[in-house]
């Protein structure tokens, strides 16, 4: 196990697995971001960095789509656990990634890693926590909790790239503006979920959540508050964020011709 | 005459029937609230679920498509289609510049095989201007990858630049991708373009859809030269009345903006008419579309005529077919302006929806004026600026720069004569007012870039500025200020060192 882990690096995690038995299309969309073929197709690479290095706790999937047509067992839930970073309105791109870092390439994995230790270094000052702490490459924060219009700006992929690279499973926010919302699920770095309501005004950065995605319904946990927040299902980006991206899904579809 | 149809279901978005008469300085209840209300009802990221509508029985009554969804339907070769539906749509062009290029490149070789070859060669246009003139290894690199693709791919159109110490040694760089693709003549009405750039919705000015995407989206339309899109339901904005001799394209914009806020157009097509906007120029027209993504907006257009065919005749020898909106189709939203009515206006720091007008900001001082972009670094804007300075006849108290967008548009500024100035160039007058030489054109300070980029806010300092976006940091340092305006308001700026109605100077 400790064998196959250190043959990924750093930034391969497949961000998004829906964990089926037959994952030809999970590969398909980790070839996108990893150098290497992946060979573990069941499993979250992050799942297996957080169980080697427990206090980061990353995303954990609970594989519950069986073969068995057993009514609640069978039901996808998707979840993402960790520590929260929250943010307020229109976080614009210039923020997530200033612009003078965009002479990084995101498909270079060296400058990739790069990205993500300049996530969210754009926030002014009154941001006291920062979102990387000083020295830092990686953000203790998993999540990030944001209100309306996450990601306006840019259509800039650094942004949705920057936030994955540094360590984010998937971002709440009461809205996105478009394009960063395309981004990231065509990259699947981040999970884009959106909330009914504003938990942003309740949580604190440093809550501890949980986001559970069903089927029928989906939730924001803050076990430090105690206190849950309804979200909404993903619509139509589900099919593409699930088949594993743009490519992944254009594939299955017959859009383009397999690998 | 059209009249307002409002979508039908989908008016759980937008309750009110917002018909807008143009607001002077008085913040209305009525603005208020609906502006909150736009913010609540954007919430969600997906357009409301159409059932597919049948044709009648008798087969002659179609449901009317706006210009938007026309350009899809035509474009994904269908005959119908309803806003909320996702398409897999044909791409007319694609553009990318040294930013993006190098990964979306990337992308494309990692999917498709280090030997696979676009899909077009000649609909694929590329185009270095964000960081060029810089030491930058990292900058210049990226123009090097570009470079090397475009050799490799025999791409047709790759508006290359080697000798960064004189760009005018340089015969084939343009500079700014959106105001090169218009130059060039690759906006055509009816077509889908898309590039990697969120200003890419400037190229609907010509009638035309035209949106940004990201690297892996780029990646794929460059293996299939298709991409799957969302049909975006559309807003309608009529403009009417004669346009004051005070007021720009950026005036007009900055007041939507301000109206509908920078989340009211998400997901949604922004379509311009009426009487005002058949007099703008082109360039006037790409302003207005240029900031479409401002609110929020998928893409914008502005219909076809003979102000835009006349633009396109020295430029394209490709046939086009324009579309227009059918008088049934059907508009999530209508709102009316009376251009007459408006004023002036400025984008306080730091939101492009923070609406002021320039007459009440006049106590701000201001430490530099940056007039450039793809917003409003094109020629006509340097006219404009240059107008203001003409008329004044004095000098600017703050540190001025102007960045041309493009080779085409430096060049104008130094040999176009500016009326009424008995035959001076808008370079002379600036020379005179005291501004700084106009530089090589790219997209310079507007998004701050490298270090060394000429004009970027290393200090926070207070800046008027004729570009698109003044979130925190987007012209370089943190706690830099920058108000958003048209060039004739950032000129009678640079005037008096602080923010200035340019009535000032034009009457």
């Amino acid at each position: 196990m400790a064998a196959a882990a250190t043959t990924f690096s750093e930034h391969s995690a497949f961000k998004l697995v829906s964990c089926r038995p037959n994952s030809s299309s999970l590969t398909a969309f980790s070839s996108l971001k990893l150098p290497f073929a992946a060979n573990s197709p069941n499993y979250s690479f992050k799942a297996w960095k957080s169980q080697l290095n427990p206090q980061r706790h990353h995303r954990i999937t609970s594989p519950l789509r069986s073969t068995t047509t057993t009514p609640d067992a069978a039901s996808t839930v998707t979840t993402f656990h960790g520590l929260c970073y929250v943010v307020g309105d229109n976080i614009d791109t210039d923020q997530i990634i200033p612009a003078e870092y965009l002479t990084l390439v995101p498909s270079n994995p060296v400058e990739y890693e790069k990205l993500g230790s300049y996530a969210l270094i754009g926030l002014p000052s009154s941001y006291e926590t920062r979102f990387i702490d000083p020295g830092e490459i990686k953000s203790k924060y998993s999540i990030v909790i944001g209100g309306d219009n996450f990601g306006c700006g840019s259509s800039r992929e650094h942004a949705p790239v920057a936030l994955g690279a540094s360590g984010v499973a998937a971002v709440v926010a009461e809205s996105y503006a478009r394009i960063f919302f395309r981004n990231s699920v065509a990259t699947g770095e981040v999970y884009p979920v959106e909330s009914e309501g504003k938990p942003c005004k309740e949580c604190k950065t440093g809550d501890v959540v949980t986001i559970e995605l069903g089927e029928s319904d989906s939730k924001l946990i803050n076990h430090t508050s105690g206190k849950e927040y309804k979200l909404k299902p993903i619509g139509d980006a589900g099919p593409v964020i699930e088949a594993g991206g743009i490519f992944a899904y254009a594939r299955k579809t017959g859009m383009i011709p397999s690998r | 005459m059209a009249s307002l149809t409002i979508f039908p279901s989908s008016s759980a978005f937008i309750k009110k029937d917002v018909s807008l008469s143009a607001f002077s300085s008085q913040p209305s209840f009525y603005v208020k609230s609906s502006k909150k209300r736009v913010c609540k009802k954007i919430a969600s990221v997906m357009a409301p679920q159409q059932s597919e509508r049948k044709p009648s029985t008798t087969g002659s009554v179609k449901t009317g498509l706006t210009l938007t969804e026309k350009i899809l339907a035509r474009a994904s070769e269908k005959t119908q289609l309803v806003p909320g539906e996702n398409v897999w749509v044909n791409v007319d062009i694609l553009m990318t510049h040294d930013v993006c290029g190098p990964g979306a490149f990337g992308i494309f070789k990692k999917e498709f095989g280090e030997n696979a070859k676009v899909w077009d060669r000649e609909k694929v246009v590329i185009i270095p201007d964000h960081y060029i003139f810089t030491t930058d290894e990292r900058a210049n690199r990226n123009v090097d990858i570009l470079r090397d693709f475009c050799t490799e791919q025999n791409i047709k159109y790759f508006y290359d630049i080697k000798d960064l110490g004189n760009f005018k040694a340089n015969p084939d760089y343009k500079g700014v991708c959106h105001v090169a693709l218009a130059q060039e003549g690759h906006c055509r009405p009816g077509e889908v373009l898309l590039g990697t750039d969120s200003h890419t919705c400037t190229a609907g000015a010509f009638g035309q859809f035209a949106t940004g995407i990201g690297n892996t989206d780029a990646g794929f339309v460059l293996g299939t030269g298709k991409l799957l899109l969302k049909v975006p339901p559309t807003l309608r904005f009529v403009m009417d009345g004669e346009m004051p001799d005070y007021l720009l394209a950026k005036d007009l914009i900055l007041q939507i903006i301000g109206e509908i806020s920078v989340a009211g157009a998400t997901y949604k097509a922004m379509e311009f008419v009426g009487t005002t906007v058949e007099s703008l120029t082109m360039e006037e027209r790409m302003t207005l579309c240029n900031m479409v993504v401002e609110a929020g907006g998928k893409n914008g257009v502005v219909p076809a005529d003979n102000t835009t065919y006349k633009y396109l005749e020295e430029k394209t020898n490709l046939p086009y077919e324009p579309v227009y909106s059918d008088g049934q189709a059907r508009f999530l939203q209508e709102y009316k302006f009376d251009v007459s009515k408006l004023e002036p206006l400025v984008a306080k720091p730091h939101s492009p929806d923070n609406r002021a007008l320039a007459r009440e900001c006049k106590d701000v001082k201001i430490d530099r004026v940056y007039i450039g972009s793809c917003t409003g670094g094109k020629t006509e804007d340097f006219m404009a600026a240059a107008k203001v300075f003409l008329a004044s006849g004095k000098k600017v108290k703050v540190p001025t720069f102007l960045v041309p967008a493009t080779q085409k548009v430096w060049m104008d500024v130094y040999s176009l004569p500016v009326p009424g100035s008995g035959g001076k160039t808008c370079s002379q007058i600036f020379e005179e007012a005291g501004c700084d030489t106009p530089a090589s054109p790219s997209c310079g300070a507007c998004l701050g870039g490298p270090r060394d980029t000429y004009a970027r806010m290393n200090e926070p300092q207070v800046c008027v500025s004729t570009t698109n976006r003044n979130f925190p940091g987007r012209m370089g340092h943190k706690e830099g200020q920058v108000y958003l305006a048209s060039p004739y308001t950032a000129a009678a700026s640079a005037l008096t060192g602080f923010v200035t109605d340019p009535r000032e100077f034009l009457q």
